[in-house]
């Protein structure tokens, strides 16, 4: 028998969705079969994890926050790999990105007691800037030398993950600590909890603005893919770049900017996250949200809207994830679900065929 | 078991091989015998790969019948078809460059089974290449050699394997000289033994030179079948190459040249493989007329294209409309009004994976109406495509189809249109009408002749010279980089211009256009 690849010349439009569900539901399957091979009920884990996500309106609230960083920082992949890019620091640039908006309160940039209208904005800016430095270094090496991005943004993950550090475990340090001390009020993202004085029935409730930023994030980011000439360019680039340079498209030029404006996004993931849900800033301020979004952003076949799904998606997985066991299993089951996803692009792009070697001389 | 018998080596019987929108191979008859080498001469598209590549294993035929030393055989793979003793060297090379001689030979081989007796193979691998007398450290790591004695690497891995049969694909194209005389040597020496050789080429000299025999292919048929070099000519091969016959006339207006658009002086470039492509070209092309490009691939002309589009980098001037234009932006060429119908239709023409929409609007996308500020109307983007898919019969199922899906010919109407329509006062057509059908070739040439018309510069690149001398004002032959002719095409001899295109016509290169009326000669 011999296999054989022909490249799909037919595929209807729906196809591709189709397939990314089937490649899901196949994944959750194989997880079960592992699952099960362990000792444990598939059934009834997955029917656990569905009700610790989405169970009451408190747990949607927490699967929510959980997703608030991963959507973000989805949107943030996902915009580099339309140009196929392959960004992979992500979570150096989440993490670049806290580091920056802590700068404001810690440094500190801003005097305490300046309100929070102007604390907020100013800590975006700089998370986004901060991240926005990160994406531009790959983004430069990549244009004016040919530097492979991956091992670039691969290495400045750790660079941010060392800064970082030496920061919390020194000069921001509270008495020794590993994390620094907690932001004034001013520095939080407003939450739905806020709100509890008028109405009691937000009280508890942990969703915070940085849901609607990155809802917001991916809406401009939708209307600038598809409706602007920008948009159109990074499409016909991804798509391909020699048609791109053919039509006048300075394609290093777009690659730096849009290699910023992915980290840019991811910094602000960060700045969500320390400001709307840690409150100061800390070691492991991100249990890898920069590769998870990898995974998302594929999920999402790259689409802004489609984000915002998986993010939720896999926000649900990783809470709910944490009540079964605390690392293994959801673990397992993403990186199943990424294995299922990779085989989809396989059958998505071709059809696969199977042949009897005919007999020959 | 290599002895001449009656019987061909290997022997092809009615091959029908077709692809989408063209037949490569119309009941093509060839046969090789045992210690000859055969010339398989033909312009390119003429079918001449297509076959060696069915004879290698590479395709399998729509029908038709292969047969090696008399019996019938069916090659599913090239390994197969190595098995069998015959092997092919491809105009692209198939080695690792960080590997050492030796390694490469090996590379996919049973023996050594299991651990790499590197000296073993080393002298082994230096035996065979003695005896052939190639030329080549086996110790000596690819990226260290030449392209002439990587080439050596590529012949010694078939004998390696046993070849009988050497099928070679335009060796002599990326050679120098002296490496040329070396490898027909080595051809020599492989007859001598016994072994056959294919040698594919559309150089004609050369080809005189080395072959036993000769066959000719044109459009996918065979024009000339064995024929020995001592029955036949220059001039004879050359006609049978480019063929004579004359297509229908396309209608067209008296000839009025306007001032000069295009203007190249002295220019040098290199191809991709950092070898030089161009060498001091100069040309003009006026408002209103068209320029043909009479060559055989990989003689320059497609560097020229990407020269005056801006593509590639290159030394001397290249102006449009008086802007200089060379070593600047492609964006810059667009906005002095070059327009270009590339060679590489779905690498360059076209993304592959957008929509006619996004395909029809690049070159306007950054103007209003379709530009709207930042953005792109969506609506004028929509009415724009839909009107080109009407007016230019692009048939597909809607706008929103992908460029991938549309046939050949409805591609190149797409970027046809799109090139048109972005008004450009120069244009560089490559291969315009290379693998369309009869109705698809004539809507492409009334366009140019439209254009022309219209008071556009027209470049057209081609090698089909029947389609030069139907569109053409004047022409203007490239030869390894070089113009070695430039002819009025109502004055031009087609087996002169065969001659000049194949290298042929050392002795009698005219430096300066013939006619004292060419436009060329009267400027200010």
């Amino acid at each position: 028998m011999n296999l054989r690849l022909e490249p799909r010349t037919d595929a209807p439009r729906w196809f591709a969705t189709a397939m990314t569900f089937a490649a899901f539901a196949l994944a959750l399957v194989i997880s079960g079969v592992i699952i099960a091979l362990v000792g444990g009920d598939p059934i009834r884990s997955y029917l656990h994890i569905l009700r610790a996500a989405f169970g009451s309106v408190g747990v949607i609230s927490d699967t929510l926050v959980t997703a608030t960083p991963l959507m973000l920082t989805g949107l943030a992949v996902a915009l580099a790999f339309r140009m196929r890019l392959w960004n992979i620091g992500a979570e150096g640039q989440f993490l670049l990105g806290a580091w920056g908006a802590a700068a404001i309160v810690l440094a500190p940039v801003l005097p305490a007691g300046t309100p929070a209208i102007i604390v907020l904005p100013v800590m975006m800016l700089a998370g986004a800037v901060a991240g926005g430095i990160w994406g531009f270094i790959p983004g430069i090496l990549r244009a004016k030398l040919g530097v492979n991005e991956i091992i670039v943004t691969l290495m400045l993950n750790y660079v941010a993950l060392f800064w970082m550090q030496f920061w919390v475990f020194g000069p921001w340090s509270e008495g020794g600590f590993q994390q620094t001390v907690q932001f004034p009020r001013e520095a939080w993202l407003p939450r739905l909890a806020d709100l509890a004085g008028t109405f009691p029935a937000l009280g508890g409730l942990t969703v915070h603005l940085g849901l609607i930023l990155g809802i917001v994030v991916a809406a401009i980011m939708w209307v600038a893919l598809e409706r602007t000439r920008w948009g159109y360019e990074i499409r016909l680039i991804g798509d391909s770049p020699r048609a791109a340079r053919f039509a006048g498209i300075d394609i290093s030029r777009r690659i730096v900017i849009v290699f910023a404006i992915s980290g840019a996004i991811a910094g602000l993931a960060g700045m969500s996250e320390v400001s709307g849900v840690v409150h100061h800033l800390q070691d492991r301020i991100s249990p890898g949200y920069g590769f998870t979004a990898i995974i998302i952003a594929y999920l999402a076949r790259f689409g802004p809207f489609r984000v915002i799904i998986a993010s939720i998606l896999f926000g649900a997985l990783i809470l709910a994830g944490r009540e079964i066991q605390p690392s293994g299993v959801p673990a397992m089951i993403q990186g199943v679900i990424l294995f299922a996803l990779i085989g989809a692009e396989v059958i998505i792009r071709y059809r696969v065929r199977f042949e009897r070697r005919l007999v020959t001389v | 078991m290599t002895s001449p018998t009656p019987v061909p080596a290997l022997e092809a019987r009615g091959i029908v091989k077709a692809f989408p929108g063209v037949v490569a191979n119309d009941q093509v008859d060839f046969d090789l015998r045992s210690g000859e080498i055969h010339a398989l001469l033909g312009e390119n598209g003429a079918g001449k790969s297509t076959l060696m590549n069915i004879l290698a294993g590479l395709y399998q035929p729509d029908s038709g019948e292969i047969r090696l030393d008399g019996q019938p055989v069916a090659f599913r793979s090239p390994r197969d078809a190595i098995a069998a003793g015959i092997g092919m060297v491809h105009q692209h090379f198939t080695l690792v460059p960080s590997q050492t001689v030796t390694e490469n030979v090996v590379l996919g081989l049973d023996r050594p089974r299991f651990r790499l007796q590197s000296s073993r193979s080393e002298a082994e691998v230096g035996r065979v290449a003695a005896q052939f007398g190639l030329r080549v450290d086996p110790r000596a790591k690819i990226w260290q050699l030449s392209v002439g004695e990587q080439q050596r690497v590529e012949i010694l891995k078939m004998l390696y394997r046993g070849a009988r049969i050497l099928i070679m694909d335009e060796p002599t194209a990326v050679l120098a000289p002296q490496e040329i005389d070396e490898l027909f040597r080595t051809l020599r020496s492989m007859t001598a033994d016994g072994r056959s050789v294919v040698f594919i080429s559309h150089k004609l000299g050369e080809v005189l030179a080395i072959a036993d025999r000769i066959t000719v292919m044109r459009r996918g048929k065979v024009t000339a079948a064995g024929i020995p070099p001592a029955d036949t000519s220059m001039t004879d091969l050359a006609r049978r190459m480019v063929g004579r016959e004359v297509l229908v006339s396309v209608e067209r207006t008296a000839y009025q040249p306007g001032e000069v658009v295009l203007a190249v002086r002295g220019v040098h470039a290199e191809n991709d493989r950092g070898l030089p492509a161009l060498r001091d070209v100069s040309l003009d092309v006026r408002a209103g007329e068209i320029v043909g490009i009479a060559a055989v691939a990989g003689n320059g002309q497609s560097e020229l294209a990407q020269v005056v589009t801006a593509l590639r980098p290159c030394t001397g001037s290249v102006t449009i409309g008086g802007a200089e234009v060379a070593n600047r932006s492609p964006g810059y060429a667009i906005k002095q009004g070059v327009a270009h119908i590339p060679e590489d239709r779905t690498g360059v023409g076209s993304a592959p994976d957008l929509s006619l929409v996004d395909n029809l609007i690049m070159k306007r996308y950054r103007d209003a109406p379709i530009a709207h500020g930042w953005f792109v109307d969506d609506d004028a983007a929509r009415g724009f495509a839909e009107t080109l898919k009407g007016e230019y019969e692009i048939s597909a199922p809607s706008i929103d189809t992908e460029a991938r899906l549309l046939s050949g010919g409805n591609l190149q109407r797409l970027i046809i249109a799109r090139e048109i329509e972005s008004g450009p006062r120069l244009m560089v057509a490559v291969q315009p009408t290379r693998g369309l059908d009869v109705g698809a070739i004539e809507a492409v040439h009334r366009v140019l002749l439209a254009r022309r018309e219209a008071g556009a510069a027209i470049l057209l690149i081609s090698e089909d010279l029947d389609e030069i001398l139907t569109l053409a004002d004047r022409v203007d032959v490239m030869y390894e980089g070089r113009i070695v002719g430039s002819f009025s095409s109502a004055m031009a001899d087609i087996g002169e211009i065969g001659l000049l295109m194949t290298g042929g016509g050392d002795g009698v290169r005219p430096t300066e256009p013939a006619e004292p009326a060419d436009p060329a000669a009267a400027r200010p």
